[in-house]
């Protein structure tokens, strides 16, 4: 789960982070008496949107005056901002971050994140600060420093000392970066955060180390021991599809296709987008309908795959282990029924009782063609696309 | 003698007692499964569905010399679980949990590490469908009737996949010698590659079926280690081509984060080190069949 730049900040002074005095605004009003409440002479409005690169996207404005920050407010305002992160329907900015000016001395870069061949938390740093992660690897990769952190003990004070000696740090600022490094190793881990990412970290002219910027991303799986992290999702960042599945306790992702996927098992979902892309057609979602699935829960995936409006074909593939086709079929025929489906429906039935579930749908009577092989139903469902939209 | 279990394994079963450790406990014995006992704790002492029960793993292998545990423990407490097996001088540790956290993964390999290697317990998942020697014994959730008994090995990340690699196979009249599923999850317990080596060191094993998917850097690592140490024949699927970049598909583990984890790279590597390919989840049948004629 992503949160905001303002409640990241918020959660990084907790650990000892240094940041710019700033405040939250939901109008252009409100964004003028922050700026008056902060006093000084410049000010930055930062749109609220889960993304990077919000700058390139208008999102980011250095104002001087009353009128500048109102005239920024109100153009991020309300607006979508679109950037290489947010995918082509770009996300609302509903809130707006204003923030002091600070003057910069020196842009570092810092992530802390999860590396999968040393299963461990890395430490990913950069005197290269600003540029995005992306760009310093392909353009300066002799300038990353990786430090990976012992889960036992955790992250010790040499370890972040060699990191700040390694990024030319003036050796007055040591004492301030190893408390900035040690108190987000203690975030990511007390908080169950899956990165935590700084960039830029500057040192402001007056010689003070300084967050600029926070992103922070945690781990869906251990919220539940973090009730005060859940309660900072914002809705208005994901894609509607997805909150209304996810709300059902569904396992779906929405892709910009035309068909809908209904599948048992994440690597099994996967594989049928592949086959339906390799048949000539583009998935409209990913839906795992997990174990053990019920006639509820295949209605209700019926529900959601049908809740995005470019949807014009179903595929519904199953390998039943722990599931019974019957049971699908089952809740495939009250789908069809109750939903009064009338686009074009492929159901691919295998393991567990799979006789008697082709059986149900057979003697159904209804207008569902059936295939024995995931070859097979992505052609025939691409197919029955392809001739639907020609009628 | 094919890997990891067999009829002869002495399995607990850690959350007999719960909705699904019990279902699965029976569909396992029903198949041969050798299950010696649950843990549940506080009720220890009693007795379930004919099994006796114990309140720690310590105390159930005392009593029925148990030698691998299979954990149908709910996420939260499924690290502490595994960490307690571990502790216990248990062999083999299958994980069926689908979401721990990934920092108490991280504490659970740490853990693991306290033990000297020949004493170190391994961990199969978590976030898996379990293992099977089709034949002789299964600890998972998988319908083991799909399974023939033969001699190629299975290794999947997914559940399902697995089961359409061995059904497949099975309808072109070819078995396998065990099936161990590694889970979906970005931290688990045996990579691709610690599977690899215990098929090419099995005597009843003469090839492999790899079936992986995008994200991660294990797939790349056994493609180094089938380069360098293998001498069996090895196919491998990837799913995930058309996944889009940056966004977790289902398993935690499914993301794609540095070169070498797209399905389109990790096929090519694979590709190099000499592993035939299976280009659909629809030819795993075909192109096994085409491996072991060669």
């Amino acid at each position: 789960m992503d949160i905001h730049e303002y409640q990241a900040k918020e959660l990084l002074t907790r650990f000892g982070v240094n940041i710019p005095r700033g405040g939250i605004a939901y109008s252009p009003e409100q964004a003028v008496y922050r700026a008056s409440e902060l006093s000084g002479e410049k000010w930055v409005v930062k749109a609220q949107i889960h993304s990077g690169a919000r700058g390139k996207a208008g999102g980011v404005r250095i104002c001087s005056s009353e009128e500048e920050l109102s005239e920024a407010a109100s153009w991020m305002l309300g607006r979508k901002l679109v950037t290489h992160q947010t995918g082509p329907q770009g996300k609302l900015v509903s809130r707006l971050y204003i923030e002091e000016a600070t003057t910069i001395a020196q842009e570092i870069y810092l992530a802390f994140v999860m590396d999968r061949t040393e299963e461990r938390v890395m430490v990913v740093a950069s005197a290269q600060g600003g540029m995005e992660i992306e760009d310093i690897s392909a353009n300066e990769p002799d300038s990353i420093i990786r430090s990976v952190v012992d889960p036992a003990v955790g992250m010790q004070a040499f370890q972040a000392r060699e990191i700040a000696f390694s990024l030319g740090l003036d050796p007055a600022l040591i004492p301030q970066a190893v408390k900035t490094i040690t108190g987000c190793y203690k975030l990511m881990e007390e908080m169950d955060a899956n990165m935590v990412e700084i960039n830029p970290l500057v040192v402001t002219a007056s010689g003070e180390i300084v967050a600029l910027d926070g992103k922070l991303s945690f781990d869906d799986n251990a919220l539940f021991r973090h009730p005060e992290i859940s309660e900072l999702r914002d809705k208005s960042q994901e894609d509607p599809r997805e909150t209304f599945a996810g709300d059902r306790g569904l396992n779906y992702i929405g892709l910009d296709g035309e068909i809908g996927c209904i599948v048992n098992g994440a690597g099994l979902a996967m594989a049928t987008l592949d086959m339906i892309k390799m048949a000539g057609g583009d998935p409209a979602n990913f839906l795992d309908v997990g174990g053990g699935a019920s006639p509820d829960r295949v209605l209700m995936s019926f529900k959601a795959v049908l809740n995005d409006k470019n949807v014009e074909a179903i595929l519904v593939n199953i390998f039943a282990g722990i599931n019974r086709c019957d049971w699908i079929a089952e809740g495939v025929i009250r789908a069809v029924k109750e939903l009064e489906l009338t686009m074009p429906l492929v159901v691919r039935l295998s393991g567990t009782n799979v006789d008697e579930g082709r059986k149900l749908i057979a003697e159904s009577g209804l207008n569902i063609q059936t295939a024995e092989t995931l070859a097979d139903a992505a052609e025939l469902v691409v197919g029955a696309w392809k001739s639907a939209r020609a009628n | 003698m094919s890997i990891l279990i067999n009829k002869d394994s002495k399995v607990l079963v850690t959350g007999l007692t719960g909705r699904i450790g019990s279902f699965h406990a029976e569909e396992m014995r029903e198949y041969g499964t050798n299950v010696v006992g649950g843990v549940t704790p506080g009720k220890g002492g009693t007795m379930h569905n004919g099994l006796p029960v114990f309140n720690t793993v310590k105390g159930a292998v005392a009593e029925t010399d148990a030698d691998m545990v299979i954990a149908f423990v709910p996420p939260p407490f499924a690290a502490d679980s595994i960490m307690e097996a571990a502790d216990a001088g248990i062999k083999t540790c299958v994980c069926i949990a689908d979401g721990i956290p990934a920092q108490d993964m991280i504490r659970v390999k740490r853990y693991m590490r306290r033990y000297k290697s020949q004493n170190r317990m391994r961990l199969i998942g978590p976030n898996c469908a379990g293992i099977i020697t089709p034949g002789q014994a299964f600890a998972g959730l998988m319908p083991p009737h799909i399974y023939l008994p033969g001699r190629v090995g299975i290794i999947g990340r997914s559940g399902t996949l697995g089961y359409e690699a061995a059904s497949q196979m099975k309808e072109v009249g070819i078995g396998v010698s065990s099936s161990i599923g590694i889970g979906g999850d970005p931290v688990n317990g045996s990579s691709f590659r610690d599977i690899l080596e215990l098929f090419e060191n099995d005597e009843d094993t003469d090839a492999v079926v790899l079936v992986g998917e995008i994200g991660g850097p294990q797939e790349a690592q056994a493609a180094a280690y089938i380069g360098d140490h293998m001498k069996k024949p090895v196919a491998a699927y990837i799913a995930g081509l058309s996944a889009p970049k940056g966004r977790t598909m289902g398993h935690a583990g499914a993301i794609v984060s540095a070169f070498g984890e797209s399905a389109q790279e990790k096929v090519e590597i694979l590709k190099e080190a000499g592993v035939a390919i299976v280009p659909t989840p629809s030819s795993f049948g075909p192109v096994v069949k085409k491996m072991l004629a060669a």
